[in-house]
């Protein structure tokens, strides 16, 4: 039965086999990422009501949580793909790993860019060292370590490896940095951020933001696939199937 | 196992030891750095005595960030690191024995010389004593967690901006909390919660992180 299972996780992963699938996959992502996006914007832009303390400008929410929302699920995928890649020496893991990077990094600095917007109306600045933002910033950082690591080292599988193990150590990390990013929040800056407790969100606003979340997750989906199959291709480059594949088109 | 601890221990005082010049460079940065805030920003009292903790903290950590790179460039450029894979022993132990070394050599003698800096920056007294506590237990997570960043990138051609690209971040829950402690102390209050999570994040550090710097040794060794 293992063996069964071992063996198709084996011809599932291998480089050839995953560029055909997920080149049928990439359009369904795609597409339903488009259609759902349009929808949730449309809903959380034009539908959901304005909020009666913040006006208009909340409506930057369905962009920003979203946004957030991807950065740190990002970084758990590629922790746990870069430990699949470490332990079961599987490669397409290591590949999703690195392609999965730069997009983690481009939401956290999406993130970033729509809370300070943000917070300019709200606090008046539009940097305020509040937990979340300055934890979303250290995230950053942590994924330009991760890239940095990832492109100095020349020979692929040892830079998948240590950047794999950063990655671990990242995520062991990240809990202790939010909590303590947030310990010291409440010390130095309590009563300059004006809080705005949350009251539980209206419906006609939740649903917008759950559909922008999910439209995230399967654009994500989406490009992770197409940087992946990138990645096979520049690291298969001497392989037989892809000069055949080249040589086609 | 414990004796292959000392030997190494020994060992790698013994080298420092041979090169005594080199020993005192992280200690004469730190009060460098430290000295330079009155003179950057200004020599007042009472706003010096504010950004103690931080700046203190902060120049420790720079301090050690960059006497890292003699954790295991040298071991790994004569091929002993090569030699201390192949022993018999635990390569976990050995990389304690490697932190423990380091320790006593930059982290320690910053511990040492903190008070003179806290004089120099108008520390109170009574939270002198909480500094070195406070360094005292976090200097060596810095050196366990920073052992993780330089087996990384020992192999790695200038490898030392790199190595505070990826290990600083780390850092900053070390930072919070010991900068954070000498300041409550400032102020006369108890620093019961932080000492004791410095402690638990050393408890932490010395259990995992040996781990972690093993295994990338041999991913760099692997090369």
């Amino acid at each position: 039965m293992f063996k069964r299972i071992w063996g198709w996780i084996q011809r599932f992963s291998s480089p050839k086999h995953f560029y055909d699938i997920s080149g049928k996959m990439i359009p369904w992502f795609a597409v339903s990422a488009l259609l759902l996006g349009v929808y949730g914007l449309y809903m959380g832009l034009f539908v959901a009501p304005t909020d009666y303390q913040q006006g208009e400008s909340y409506r930057i929410i369905f962009i920003h949580v979203p946004a957030a929302w991807m950065s740190l699920f990002i970084y758990m995928v590629m922790a746990i793909a870069s430990a699949i890649g470490l332990i079961w020496q599987i490669k397409l893991a290591d590949m999703v790993a690195a392609a999965s990077a730069p997009i983690g990094a481009w939401f956290t600095f999406l993130a970033l860019v729509t809370g300070s917007l943000w917070g300019k109306p709200m606090w008046g600045a539009y940097w305020v060292w509040d937990a979340r933002l300055t934890s979303e910033l250290i995230l950053l950082f942590l994924y330009f370590g991760y890239m940095a690591l990832q492109s100095s080292i020349e020979d692929q599988r040892t830079a998948d490896k240590a950047s794999g193990l950063l990655a671990i150590v990242g995520v062991v990390n990240i809990p202790i940095i939010h909590y303590s990013v947030e310990w010291w929040n409440t010390l130095h800056q309590g009563a300059t951020v004006a809080k705005f407790d949350k009251p539980s969100m209206h419906i006609d606003m939740l649903i917008p933001l759950l559909v922008m979340a999910f439209a995230a997750k399967l654009f994500y989906a989406a490009v992770v696939l197409v940087r992946a199959r990138n990645e096979v291709l520049m690291r298969e480059r001497n392989r037989q199937w892809v000069r055949e594949l080249v040589e086609k088109i | 196992m414990l004796k292959a601890f000392y030997h190494l221990l020994a060992r790698d005082l013994r080298l420092a030891f041979r090169l005594r010049h080199e020993l005192a460079n992280p200690l004469i940065f730190f009060v460098l750095v430290v000295s330079l805030f009155p003179l950057a920003v200004t020599p007042n009292a009472e706003l010096l005595q504010e950004m103690a903790p931080g700046v203190i903290w902060v120049s420790a950590l720079l301090s050690v960030l960059l006497s890292l790179d003699r954790l295991f460039k040298q071991d790994y450029e004569d091929g002993s690191l090569d030699q201390l894979m192949l022993s018999p022993n635990p390569l976990v132990i050995l990389v304690l024995a490697k932190v423990a070394a380091h320790w006593l050599l930059t982290g320690l003698p910053l511990v040492l010389i903190a008070p003179l800096l806290g004089l120099f920056m108008y520390v109170p007294a009574e939270a002198n004593g909480v500094l070195m506590l406070s360094l005292l237990l976090g200097t060596p997570v810095l050196s366990l967690v920073g052992a993780i960043g330089v087996s990384l990138t020992v192999a790695v051609n200038r490898g030392g901006v790199l190595l505070s690209l990826i290990i600083l971040p780390l850092y900053i829950p070390i930072l919070i909390f010991g900068a954070n402690a000498v300041d409550v102390a400032s102020d006369g209050l108890s620093v019961r919660g932080q000492i004791l999570f410095l402690g638990a994040v050393l408890a932490m550090s010395i259990s995992l992180a040996p781990l972690a710097t093993a295994v990338a040794l041999r991913i760099t060794a692997s090369r």
